[in-house]
């Protein structure tokens, strides 16, 4: 999949080209944002398997409160589409319980600031029960979380912790960073047959309209996706800062610079060969998170490229990133989130470097 | 005024500490499941001596003792039927055997191997390995039931936590939504009076721990729990009422932590002399022996076989477990993931030419 222009926003710029499973053989365009692709996957899995469960906190009646799961209770009933009590711990828990009895529970925890409370479950069980029992049991679970700032929230609902979770073995995190690849990976994390960390970007949920094609087709997890190609420098990038680095692509394209953008979407484990296979290529990269800089997912990226392809860099690896401070109240979230602007100046200087 | 509600909390017990009946229960004259209770208690009480052995020797991890804890086990693993779950926390080693988990996976676990958790008996299949984190297994449990209850199988949860766990929000959380849901669970504590060094006394105010469960709207009951047959009484009632759609319960059992927290504990440092004797003159084991006896249905003959036969079954899993070989090394990456990730390739690689390297 290839670099069309990010410009374009009636199709998605890094619609899957690649293999896909899974699908149905027809294809359904669908006019979706990211929220809704969510929606649509998760319609499709419960469609197609009773094992599936939806739960968390409003996700029934409600719909979810970013409408994630909007018509899924009208649907496929409660029994399938499950408000549970307000008690993040207990949707973890609950959600390894059914696991454990080979349901396929895909459970919403509404903010990224409150899945502390299911951190010691992700930790402490889910990652670590195939493993303990020595494959006995398992926990095919998916946890989803919108993540990130940009929309004006209230306080701990714009965080974005995710090398947190990328730390912990024997678990998946996985990053949309569009509508199609919401659809594709979101079904590929409910096949799954390990615990997956799903985070949304809530940044993007509603920013553009792709045409997706809602038949059921998978993307592979543990893939990173190129959404362009360039030969001059390589951003690597997840989540909503995907987006800021297209559009700095899309500058440096006009300055007759080559910029290669890579969507990591599944951070842990992390697709090595295609990040250091491009920077192989271009020599020169630049990391981009909105997450706190140290000790971040960039810094284990920046690290492996040291250790793997030193002699390939032209330039020190640069990171764009939020900073280490606490994620500010939402008059101040401008002055943290990264945005194009700091993608080009960072890309600016990783091309002089000298 | 009027009252808005009003909660009691019952109590159960048929064998007082004197060994005497005090309630009337067709039970109480079933001298051959008397005698098989029996033969589990003192038989679960020699493994676990010989694990404490183990470990002062060097040849077991630090192991949780459940001296003191043999008829809550007992009792409620006894009213278990074979598709059932079991998710316990760490001394529930006289479940996991009538479970059919093996003396020797228990010695493996404990010895710091997780082939000890790779329970082989069928029954024991689905049932959860020991839950280390306090209190954290009670929402796994609500998810088993879940999980049940969706099926619409005719199956019951028991989950068992220590006093301390009744502090912890995973407890109630667990109970709240065992509540509201209805779900097929049994939630039994074993009230063994410390956490630790933390005495029962310090962790709550509450009159009992049973009565946590009030809140959740769920049945709450308190049993002796050093008195097998009303353990096994009511956790049969409650798990069958689970089975039959009744909903959960929380049983809590009074009992007594007769040895240390585990092997890294010294419980003289924090508790007296004299209450531990006190309540050595309650202790379960002893208990039915002497009321089997007094009815004739005990002699010192059947004693000495009993811990001769319990010796040789201990000793043979004692063996077992030492001719196990200690894993590959990279038998850590085994199972980490259904697959193992490319991302991983290079440190299983490592790994694996450091085995070779240094044997």
């Amino acid at each position: 999949m290839t670099g069309s222009a990010s410009s374009d926003q009636s199709t998605d710029p890094a619609a899957p080209s690649g293999p896909v499973t899974g699908g149905s053989g027809q294809t359904t365009l669908v006019t979706a944002n990211l929220v809704e692709a969510v929606n649509l996957a998760l319609d499709h899995a419960l469609a197609g398997d009773p094992d599936v469960l939806v739960l968390g906190e409003d996700v029934a009646a409600n719909g979810g409160v970013f409408r994630a799961t909007v018509n899924l209770k009208e649907k496929y009933g409660g029994r399938r589409v499950i408000d549970t009590p307000l008690a993040e711990g207990l949707i973890a828990g609950i959600s390894v319980g059914m696991a454990l009895q080979g349901l396929k529970p895909v459970a919403e925890i509404q903010f990224m600031g409150f899945l502390y409370a299911a951190m010691e479950q992700l930790v402490s069980h889910a990652s670590r029960m195939r493993n303990r029992t020595r494959g006995r049991l398992s926990c095919p679970l998916v946890i989803r979380a919108p993540f990130g700032g940009g929309i004006k929230a209230p306080e701990l609902h714009s965080e974005s912790t995710e090398a947190m979770f990328a730390h912990i073995p024997g678990l998946r995190v996985v990053i949309p960073s569009s509508p199609a690849r919401a659809y594709g990976l979101l079904l590929a994390a409910i096949d799954d047959p390990d615990p997956v960390l799903f985070l949304e970007p809530k940044r993007i949920y509603r920013m553009h309209k792709h045409q997706i094609a809602a038949d059921g087709a998978r993307l592979p997890l543990d893939t990173c996706f190129t959404l362009r190609e360039g030969d001059d420098i390589t951003l690597v990038s997840w989540g909503a800062s995907v987006v800021d680095a297209l559009q700095a692509a899309d500058e440096l394209a006009r300055r007759d610079i080559g910029a290669e953008v890579i969507d990591v979407a599944t951070l842990k484990p992390l697709d090595l060969e295609t990040i250091l296979s491009s920077v192989r290529k271009t020599g020169r990269c630049v990391i981009v998170h909105e997450a706190a800089r140290s000790f971040g997912c960039g810094a284990e990226v920046a690290a492996q490229i040291a250790e793997h392809a030193f002699t390939s860099l032209l330039a020190p690896v640069q990171r764009v990133t939020g900073y280490d401070t606490i994620m500010p109240y939402l008059r101040s979230e401008h002055y943290y989130l990264p945005g194009a602007a700091d993608i080009l100046q960072a890309a600016e200087r990783a091309l002089q470097y000298d | 005024m009027r009252l808005a509600a009003r909660f009691e909390i019952a109590f159960h017990q048929y064998l007082n500490e004197r060994a005497e009946a005090v309630a009337e229960h067709a039970l109480l004259t079933d001298w051959p499941r008397l005698t098989d209770f029996y033969r589990h208690m003192a038989t679960t009480r020699r493994l676990d001596q010989k694990a404490v052995a183990l470990q002062r020797t060097g040849q077991l991890g630090t192991y949780a003792s459940c001296l003191g804890a043999e008829a809550v086990a007992v009792g409620a693993g006894t009213a278990l039927q074979t598709d059932d779950v079991h998710v316990p926390y760490y001394r529930d080693q006289a479940i996991q055997l009538l479970r059919g988990v093996t003396m020797a996976e228990i010695l493996l676990f404990w010895g710091g191997d997780e082939r000890g958790n790779d329970y082989q008996a069928p029954g024991a299949r689905q049932d959860l390995p020991n839950c280390i984190p306090i209190a954290t297994q009670l929402t796994h449990a609500a998810g088993v039931a879940a999980a049940i209850q969706y099926r619409g199988q005719h199956r019951a949860v028991l989950a068992t936590c220590g006093d301390g766990a009744t502090s912890r929000g995973d407890f109630h959380e667990a109970l709240n939504v065992a509540g509201v849901w209805r779900l097929p669970l049994v939630v039994l504590i074993n009230n063994n009076q410390w956490a630790i060094s933390v005495p029962r006394s310090a962790q709550t105010a509450s009159e009992t721990l049973a009565q946590k469960g009030i809140g959740a709207g769920i049945e709450c009951v308190q049993v002796d729990g050093n008195d097998v047959v009303a353990v096994f009484l009511t956790a049969r009632e409650a798990l069958q009422r689970a089975r039959d759609g009744g909903g959960a319960t929380l049983i809590e059992a009074l009992s007594y932590r007769l040895g240390d927290h585990t092997t890294a504990d010294d419980a003289s440092r924090y508790r007296s002399r004299e209450e531990l004797n006190e309540a050595w003159t309650r202790e379960p084991v002893k208990r039915l022996r002497e009321y089997l006896r007094r009815h004739g249905h005990w002699s010192a003959a059947d004693e000495q076989q009993l811990q001769e036969d319990a010796q040789r079954q201990v000793q043979a899993a004692v063996d077992s477990y030492s001719a196990t070989p200690i894993p590959a090394a990279t038998a850590m990456f085994d199972h980490l993931y259904a697959h193992l990730p490319r991302a991983l390739s290079a440190q299983y690689q490592q790994l694996a030419a450091r085995q070779g390297g240094k044997p």
